[in-house]
């Protein structure tokens, strides 16, 4: 019996209801990639354009102001989730942007300092000289790895990764040889998109603590599925999106200490991160403002705000134990079917929900092509975290990732379509 | 059911048991394509026929799924020492094929024409054009370079 009413929760979301490939039932394993939405965070959004819609921190009509409110009261609503001070939370595009943040104030400032231009007070903590070093992982998301390898390649700092065990998690013996005296950030995932893996954070942070080194912490796969607080993972930046936890798509956010991105120079520039302009300069607005330049993402904020508020109705930790039974139920499927080998953790301590797979003899791409024809989204391919792929030898992996309108009936389906692809392609 | 429409028997028969696969050590030009959305990879040699220096001999490595493993395999029997003006007219008519613009023509295509049934799947389509890219890449570049040997280069 699960700990969520799975039937009573997928009537909540519209698209569950529709079928698809010739009228078979959805099964969506794919939430990793994007989650579903429910009713109530449709309707948040087309309700803030339908009564209140204004372009936000501009203009003095009523409408105006309506917006502003709703918008600033869905950072308030947001940042209380992970147990943040309203503030210090910057809405983005999407994580992809909250980290290129993070990692453009390192080379603005860099950049500045060069050339002697003003920089807010405590910028010298992101100016990186050659020789300096970034410390990433070998599980990284793309978008947590080229950002930094860009800077790098712009800055003379060097890079360098903790490495992965044979069985999918992170090589702490690393941490000791790898962050130095020299290493300026450590960035890594919370949970891992391909392996499932979640990261002891402490460990992590306290060796880049103990160097002085800037902690910044990938949450996209942690903070839709699990309790997550600012204060207990005493990181610096957060970065994740808002999509991946049944809010709309382009709105993502960043988390920051607060007296670190006072200190940050502006990312993108224009209209509303200003505190005054002349012809020759300008001086810019506080955090958050200073780094959300151009009319702001309000309706996708306010969106998110009751996805917020959808995930608080059922519980997180409610969240979090279905998620991990239905894991489980995974893990030990596919376990059963000969063939089949999954790239990742297969015990039942630090695993998130994203199960990657596997199947000798047939190409993920045709594993998914033949779940698809079942009705089955799985992701294929490298998952943008091609190291990953690399480091286990496997050119790519078939993966499912699981929300609170999966249940077991959906584990059995994808067993069951294992074994039919198998039997399609006569290798097992 | 769709699905078979795709994999039909003889595009399975071509990637279980895929016709001149191993790399010639001998070339003219060398190309690595791959796909980036999956990681399906090619690396492909053309060299020049001795007997006809017109003519392209193909060798290539790869790996993937079924239709981009397939789809080599038929590349190579269809435009293994051909002309680049026979093999461009092959490219494209897969191309259009694939976009349903042209029916299948078996002449232009052989077994190619069995790959019809990826059209129904944009998402595969870069899958069955991977190794007619590559070779058109490599086949320009050939007809203008000297020969090179592996280990040399």
């Amino acid at each position: 019996m699960s700990v969520l009413d799975v039937v009573a929760i997928r009537k909540d979301f519209p698209i569950l209801a529709r079928t698809v490939r010739d009228g078979k039932k959805l099964i969506y394993l794919d939430s990793g990639a994007t989650s579903q939405k429910p009713a109530s965070v449709l309707d948040a959004e087309r309700n803030f354009y339908e009564t209140h819609n204004a372009a936000v921190h501009r203009g003095a009509h009523q409408l105006a102001e309506e917006a502003t409110v709703a918008f600033e009261n869905a950072r308030a609503n947001i940042a209380g989730f992970i147990g943040a001070q309203t503030n210090d939370v910057v809405f983005t595009k999407n994580a992809t942007e909250s980290l290129n943040l993070v990692a453009y104030s390192f080379l603005n400032a860099t950049l500045k300092s060069l050339r002697g231009a003003p920089l807010p007070a405590g910028a010298e903590r992101f100016v990186l000289k050659d020789g300096d070093e970034i410390v990433v992982t070998e599980m990284e998301h793309h978008s947590n790895l080229v950002p930094w390898q860009e800077l790098c390649a712009k800055t003379g700092a060097v890079l360098k990764w903790i490495g992965l065990t044979d069985d999918g998690r992170l090589n702490y013996a690393d941490l000791a040889t790898v962050i130095t005296a020299r290493t300026k950030v450590v960035s890594f995932t919370h949970q891992s998109n391909l392996l499932g893996t979640i990261n002891e954070v402490a460990r992590v942070r306290d060796a880049a603590r103990a160097v002085g080194a800037i902690v910044v912490l990938d949450a996209c796969q942690s903070i839709p599925h699990m309790s997550v607080s600012v204060t207990e993972l005493d990181v610096d930046f957060i970065a994740w999106s808002g999509h991946k936890m049944l809010g709309p798509m382009g709105i993502g956010c960043l988390w920051g200490r607060k007296e670190l991105l006072a200190s940050m120079p502006p990312f993108i520039s224009g209209g509303s991160m200003i505190e005054t302009v002349t012809m020759e300069t300008s001086t810019y607005a506080a955090a958050p403002q200073r780094f959300e330049a151009g009319v702001p993402m309000a309706a996708q904020a306010v969106a998110l705000s009751a996805a917020v508020d959808y995930l608080q109705n059922i519980g997180i930790d409610k969240v979090e134990a279905h998620e991990h039974e239905l894991t489980m139920a995974t893990i030990a499927a596919l376990r059963e079917i000969d063939g089949v080998r999954i790239i990742g953790p297969t015990d039942a301590n630090d695993r998130g929900s994203a199960v990657s797979f596997v199947v000798d003899g047939i190409h993920p791409h045709d594993v998914g092509q033949v779940l698809d024809s079942l009705g089955i989204a799985v992701r294929v391919g490298h998952h943008c975290a091609w190291p990953v792929c690399r480091r286990y030898k496997v050119p790519a992996t078939t993966r499912a990732t699981f929300y609170i309108y999966n249940d077991l009936s959906d584990v059995q389906a994808l067993a069951a379509g294992i074994k039919q692809a198998q039997e399609f392609f006569g290798s097992n | 059911m769709q699905l078979e429409q795709m994999y039909q028997e003889i595009i399975l028969d071509h990637y279980k048991r895929p016709h001149g696969k191993g790399l010639a050590e001998s070339f003219n030009a060398e190309v690595n394509h791959v796909n980036p959305t999956c990681g399906d990879e090619i690396t492909l040699r053309v060299t020049r026929d001795p007997a006809d220096d017109q003519k392209l001999l193909i060798s290539y490595e790869n790996q993937g799924c079924s239709i981009s493993q397939a789809s080599a395999s038929i590349l190579f029997d269809q435009l293994n020492d051909q002309t680049l003006q026979i093999g461009e007219q092959a490219v494209d008519h897969l191309v259009a094929m694939l976009q349903r613009v042209e029916e299948p023509n078996e002449d232009v295509l052989g077994d190619g024409i069995a790959l019809v049934g990826v059209a129904q799947y944009p998402a595969r389509v870069k899958c069955a054009l991977l190794a007619w890219m590559a070779w058109k890449d490599a086949a320009i570049q050939a007809l203008g370079n000297e020969v090179s040997t592996e280990g040399e280069k």
